[in-house]
C-alpha cells in the first residue's frame, strides 16, 4: 500500500511537479516513459515518488518514445491505468502510437510539456508537439499555469475513462513557462484526489486470460472507414463528459473550468484567441488597453481537440475583429487556431468577422504584454474600418524587417 | 473481400477499439464469429503450395508453421502402434500463399513447392523435380 503524501493546503510547485503529483495521487498502474527536456522532471519526480514508496505500480524504463508509448499501450490493453510525459522530439516519435491508443480506444493519460520542434534544436515551449498531434485522436487539454496543469490532470482520468469517452487524453503546458515556473498550487490531498478519480475500470484487458481478445486487428476497405467513424463520434460527444467532469471538480474544488475560457469577452468589439501561458500575459494586455479605451477580450479553447467550435463561435458572435494567436510555425499556411476559428465562425453564421493570424513566441519567444498590446491596437484598427486594413498574418517580436502575408 | 458479408455491420455497431473476442462464450469455449477460426485470407494467394505424399515423411513440420492451420491431418497408428498425425492435404479455402511450408519442408526433394495458382494439382505433381 502506498504511502500517504503529506501535502500542505498551499504548495510551491513547478508545473511539472504538479503533474507528477497529480499522476501520484491517480495510482497509476504502469507509467513508461523515455524522459525529455522539458517534461523530464514529471517522469523524474514520479519515480522518486515510486523508490520512495509513494506509489504502487510500475515504473518501466524504455529505450526511446516510441517504446515508451508502446509499452503504454500495452499495459493498457493488459487492463491497468496507465500514464506517460513527453515533449516535442519524443513526442513526434510517439506520433505513430498515439493513433494505436486511441483507435484501439485505451484512456492513457499523457502530460505533455510544449516545445519546439527541431531543426533548428531547441528546447523551450511553442506548440509546434501540440499540434502535430491533433488528428491522432486524443483529447487535448491546455493548462496555462502550475494549478491548471494539476487540476487537468486528474480530470484527464475520469474524462479518458468514461465508459462513453474511452480515449487517451493529453494534458499540454507551456516548456518552462509553466514546467519550471514555481507557483503557488492548492492541491487536494491524496484520499480526496483519489476519490475524485475513482477505481480504474478496465474494458477488454488482456490479462483475462480466459475470454482471450485481438488488440490491433486489421481492418480493410470494410471495415476501417465504420471503425474510425465510430471512434471519432466518440471524441465528438467527449465535450459533454468534459464539462460533466469540470463541473464535478468545481464542487470539489472551487475552481471552474470551461470548454473555451473568456476574459471581458462580453461587450469586447475586439478579441483575440489564444492557447497556453500567453493567456495569462494577454490578460494583462486586456486590461491595459481598456485603459486607452479599446473594448477588448480574450477567448481560449481550454480544448484543442475536440474543438469546441459552436462554443468559440458563441463567445465571439458580438466582436467585429478578432486575432487569433499561434504558437507554432504555420509552414505554408495560416495557423491552426486561424483556421479553426475562421471555421468555427462560417459554420455559425458570422463570416462578417474581420479575422487575422500572429505567430508568437517560437522556440520560446519572449512575448510581453507590450507585444499583445500591440497586436490588440491593431485588430483594433481592423474593428474601427470595418474591414481588414492590416496584414492577414503578422509576427511578433521577430528581429528584422517586418515580416507579413496577406 | 474475404469477411462474409452477414458478419459486416454498421459503424454503430462495430467491435469497441476494433477489439475482437476469440470466444462469445469463454466458459464452453464458444467461437465468436471475430475468431481468426472463422476469418479467410485466401484470396491475398498469387501462388499455391502443392503437396506430394510420395514424399512426405510425416515430420509435421508444415502443420506447425502455417500461421492459417491449412494442413489438413488425419490420425493415425505408425508403426510401432503410435499414434501420427498424417498429412493429408491443404485447406486452400484458408491458405494465403505465404510459403513458409515449402520453406521448413526437410525432404531431400520437397514435399511442398509453390506452383501457380491456375495450374492444376495433378499438372503441378507431374512437373515434380526428380531424382537424378
Amino acid at each position: 500500500m502506498a504511502l500517504k503524501y503529506e501535502l500542505k493546503q498551499k504548495e510551491v510547485w513547478d508545473g511539472n511537479m504538479a503533474a507528477a503529483h497529480a499522476l501520484r495521487q491517480a495510482q497509476v498502474d504502469v507509467v513508461a516513459a523515455y524522459p525529455i527536456t522539458p517534461s523530464t522532471p514529471i517522469v523524474q519526480n514520479y519515480s522518486q515518488f515510486l523508490a520512495d514508496g509513494y506509489v504502487d505500480g510500475e515504473f518501466v524504463m524504455v529505450e526511446s518514445e516510441h517504446s515508451a508509448m508502446s509499452a503504454c499501450v500495452g499495459a493498457a490493453a493488459a487492463g491497468g491505468r496507465v500514464a506517460t510525459a513527453t515533449s516535442s522530439q519524443g513526442y513526434a516519435l510517439m506520433v505513430e502510437v498515439l493513433y494505436q491508443a486511441s483507435g484501439m480506444r485505451l484512456p492513457i493519460v499523457m502530460t505533455v510539456v510544449n516545445r519546439a520542434l527541431a531543426s533548428p534544436l531547441n528546447i523551450h515551449g511553442d506548440h509546434s508537439d501540440m499540434y502535430l498531434g491533433r488528428d491522432a485522436g486524443w483529447i487535448h487539454l491546455v493548462a496555462n499555469n502550475p494549478q491548471e496543469a494539476y487540476d487537468l490532470t486528474l480530470c484527464a482520468f475520469r474524462i479518458g475513462e468514461d465508459e462513453r469517452v474511452r480515449l487517451p487524453v493529453t494534458t499540454n503546458q507551456d516548456g518552462f513557462l509553466v514546467s519550471h515556473t514555481a507557483q503557488v498550487v492548492e492541491p487536494l490531498q491524496d484520499e480526496d484526489a483519489y476519490k475524485f478519480v475513482g477505481e480504474y475500470k478496465a474494458k477488454n484487458p488482456m490479462l483475462d486470460t480466459k475470454n482471450p481478445v485481438t488488440y490491433g486487428a486489421q481492418t480493410e476497405e470494410e471495415w476501417h472507414f465504420e471503425h474510425k467513424a465510430n471512434q471519432h463520434k466518440a471524441l465528438m460527444e467527449s465535450p459533454k463528459v468534459v464539462k460533466e467532469v469540470f463541473d464535478e471538480f468545481e464542487k470539489l474544488t472551487g475552481r471552474k473550468y470551461n470548454l473555451v475560457e473568456s476574459y471581458k469577452i462580453e461587450d469586447a468589439d475586439v478579441a483575440l484567441v489564444l492557447m497556453g501561458s500567453a493567456y495569462e500575459t494577454a490578460i494583462l494586455a486586456v486590461d491595459k488597453a481598456r485603459e486607452e479605451g479599446i473594448k477588448v477580450g480574450l477567448v481560449m479553447p481550454r480544448m484543442f481537440r475536440p474543438f469546441p467550435y459552436n462554443e468559440l463561435a458563441e463567445k465571439l458572435k458580438n466582436v467585429k475583429a478578432i486575432a487569433a494567436l499561434d504558437r507554432s510555425a504555420p509552414m505554408g499556411t495560416t495557423g491552426a487556431l486561424y483556421n479553426e476559428t475562421a471555421g468555427a465562425l462560417m459554420a455559425n453564421g458570422y463570416g462578417d468577422k474581420i479575422i487575422t493570424n500572429y505567430i508568437y513566441g517560437l522556440g520560446g519567444r519572449d512575448t510581453t504584454v507590450e507585444h499583445i498590446l500591440e497586436v490588440i491596437r491593431e485588430t483594433n484598427e481592423n474593428a474601427k474600418a470595418g474591414k481588414r486594413v492590416t496584414d492577414l498574418q503578422g509576427f511578433i517580436n521577430l528581429r528584422g524587417p517586418k515580416l507579413s502575408f496577406n | 473481400m474475404a469477411t462474409p458479408k452477414e458478419m459486416l455491420t454498421t459503424w454503430d455497431e462495430v467491435q469497441f477499439g476494433a477489439v475482437l473476442p476469440a470466444f462469445e462464450d469463454p466458459e464452453h469455449k464458444k467461437r465468436s464469429k471475430f475468431h481468426s477460426y472463422n476469418y479467410t485470407v485466401a484470396d491475398w494467394r498469387v501462388e499455391k503450395p502443392v503437396f506430394n505424399r510420395e514424399l512426405c515423411i510425416d515430420c509435421d513440420f508444415c502443420w506447425v508453421s502455417c500461421p492459417d492451420s491449412c494442413f489438413l491431418v488425419e490420425e493415425v497408428l505408425n508403426k510401432r502402434g503410435k499414434k501420427q498425425a498424417k498429412i493429408v492435404g491443404i485447406n486452400y479455402n484458408l491458405c494465403k500463399g505465404c510459403a513458409v511450408c515449402v520453406e521448413v519442408c526437410p525432404t531431400p526433394i520437397k514435399s511442398l513447392l509453390m506452383f501457380p495458382e491456375y495450374m492444376d494439382n495433378e499438372e503441378a505433381l507431374k512437373q515434380w523435380p526428380k531424382k537424378d
